[in-house]
């Protein structure tokens, strides 16, 4: 198996600079609530050794001291240029798997001809220019190899220029280049786990993926013995599979026979949401927005369709009802008649923990940032002020919000 | 879904209604034959005969993905036929070619002008008088944000 992860650097601040070319190389946040966390830092940022979720309060000196620009987080944009970039990349193959909402993954089987980092170069340049936004392209046997070689190509490792393919490096030169990434940088390996591995003496990439699959099952668990075994080119999940980290829940089908119509998929899709919101509310989480998707059969030799859009959650929810409505929302938008379609699927991305929400809404707790985090996305979405606290001493969230340049007629740039 | 008063004979999902019977097949007056079965829960009369409605979507923007509308504010561009309060349609995906009017960003601002390709350098000329035109030397770095392909105006 050959596949690309493919995802855009410090996305939400990118989205920014997009509509506002004075942000390009300043140090820019973009907060997440009224307290103000850094849910998105650009390189500059990163430079000053801010981590993610920093408290803007605390950043407040730092900030002014460098210039730092914080903004608030305009989800009606980021969506809206995610589905565009997540549209020219479905383009390049028909197995595309969306991960989140910057991050994507290409099934590259049968594109063994063609040289995969002159692919992957075209890649950027193309979504760098269509949409001005810099991705950067990983390229291996599995998926947690790929998103690997994705945090090589960001960070300039093993020579890679924005597109590193592990197929082309020398075993010997990989098992160097493993040496020095830590083995936190591995999908799945949290901050708990980097620990526990420490204890063990396991602190590189290299070192997990020589140690003893069977010892690290019978320790840890199944899901970092799939890790080990992808490290070693040994693919344990298929595009499209679940993820280990549960950080989207999938729901899709091939129908077996093809549908035609809007109502069909209408139910199908109703009925994905309704399984898919279970296993949501199974794991106790809450989702931020919804994808679904339709696609004709890739190897039938018929006209081509597929589409996939991302919608975002005035909040995040694990209400079945609005989670539906959402998706149906979405599909209307998609559907294009006078296509055999083969396969409809949703996801739900963006994955917050619900028990924090609900003691945020109803308890009494000194931390409301949940509660504003909630508030926040809601006056994002539908209108600054659409909800205000009236609890006294609670102050309104400073205006940090940039225009919904691509969503709201009255907000589009205006250029002289 | 099907109209409500069906909603309590609903067939099981994945059963495929039988296609038209052999004896014949009825031509209802202003409704078009049905073609070929449809194995799905109510036969689409449609699927054949479809006409897209004339859509200004398809026809203003070429490049889904790499489109974005602004809006024009004063009368540096008059003399293009481009003026205060218009509505632009912008491409990104098109490389700017000679005389082709842009989206540019000049200093870390936006800025409507007609790109002209000098011997050495560019020109990001306006389109009326008293607005000054821009020279981009040869080394210095000019980003175009995109290309406007139209221009829509009310009357």
């Amino acid at each position: 198996m050959t596949l690309a992860l493919i995802d855009a650097n410090n996305f939400y601040v990118s989205c920014e600079r997009v509509f506002n070319p004075k942000l390009e190389g300043r140090p820019v946040v973009v907060l997440s609530n009224n307290d103000g966390c850094a849910v998105a830092r650009s390189n500059e940022v990163k430079a000053l050794d801010v981590k993610m979720g920093t408290p803007w309060f605390q950043m407040r000196d730092l900030a002014a001291q460098h210039g730092i620009v914080a903004m608030s987080s305009n989800y009606a944009l980021y969506a809206d240029l995610s589905n565009r970039v997540m549209s020219i990349l479905a383009q390049y193959s028909p197995e595309q798997e969306i991960y989140s909402i910057d991050e994507c993954f290409l099934g590259l089987d049968g594109f063994s001809h063609l040289d995969l980092v002159e692919v992957g170069q075209q890649i950027r340049r193309q979504v760098r220019q269509w949409v001005g936004i810099p991705v950067c392209v990983g390229i291996a046997e599995t998926k947690t190899l790929a998103k690997l070689a994705n945090h090589c190509a960001k960070k300039n490792l093993a020579g890679s220029d924005g597109v590193c393919d592990f197929n082309r490096i020398s075993p010997a030169d990989l098992s160097q280049l493993f040496s020095i990434v830590e083995v936190g940088e591995i999908w799945g390996v949290g901050r708990q786990l980097t620990r526990k591995l420490a204890d063990r003496g396991i602190t590189t990439v290299e070192a997990l993926r020589t140690a003893d699959a069977k010892t690290l099952r019978r320790e840890f668990s199944v899901v970092l013995e799939r890790t080990v075994m992808e490290l070693n080119g040994v693919a344990c999940m298929e595009l499209e599979e679940a993820t280990p980290n549960k950080q989207q829940i999938m729901s899709s089908r091939s129908f077996g026979s093809y549908v035609y119509d809007l109502a069909p998929l209408k139910e199908a899709v109703a009925s994905y949401i309704a399984i898919a919101a279970e296993k949501l509310r199974g794991q106790g989480s809450l989702a931020g927005m919804v994808q679904v998707y339709v696609r004709t059969n890739p190897h039938k030799d018929a006209p081509q369709y597929q589409r996939g859009l991302t919608i975002p959650m005035p909040d995040a929810t694990d209400d079945t009802l609005r989670l539906t409505r959402a998706a149906l929302w979405g599909l209307k938008r998609i559907y294009r008649p006078g296509y055999a379609y083969q396969k409809a699927g949703v996801a739900l991305i963006n994955l917050t923990d619900a028990t924090n929400v609900q003691m945020g809404l109803f308890s009494t707790a000194k931390d409301n940032r949940k509660l504003m985090h909630v508030m926040d996305r809601i006056n994002a979405i539908w209108g600054r002020g659409t909800l205000r606290s009236a609890a006294e001493g609670w102050k309104m969230k400073r205006e940090r919000m940039s225009p919904c340049y691509t969503t709201n007629w009255g907000q589009v740039p205006v250029v002289g | 879904m099907p109209c409500r008063s069906m909603a309590g004979h609903l067939p099981r999902q994945g059963t495929i209604f039988p296609a038209f019977p052999e004896t014949g097949v009825v031509a209802l007056p202003g409704f078009p034959v049905l073609a070929k079965p449809v194995p799905a829960g109510f036969p689409s009369p449609a699927a054949d005969y479809y006409e897209d409605r004339l859509s200004l979507d398809e026809h203003l923007i070429e490049h889904k993905e790499a489109t974005f509308f602004v809006r024009v504010q004063g009368h540096s561009m008059t003399g293009f036929g481009i003026h205060d309060g218009d509505l632009l349609v912008v491409d990104r995906a098109l490389d700017p070619a000679d005389r082709c009017v842009v989206i540019a960003v000049v200093d870390g601002s936006f800025t409507i002008k007609q790109l002209c390709r000098l011997p050495d350098g560019i020109l990001l000329r306006s389109g009326a008088k008293g607005h000054r035109d821009i020279l981009v030397s040869g080394d210095q770095e000019l980003t175009v944000w995109g290309v406007v392909r139209w221009s829509i105006h009310r009357v």
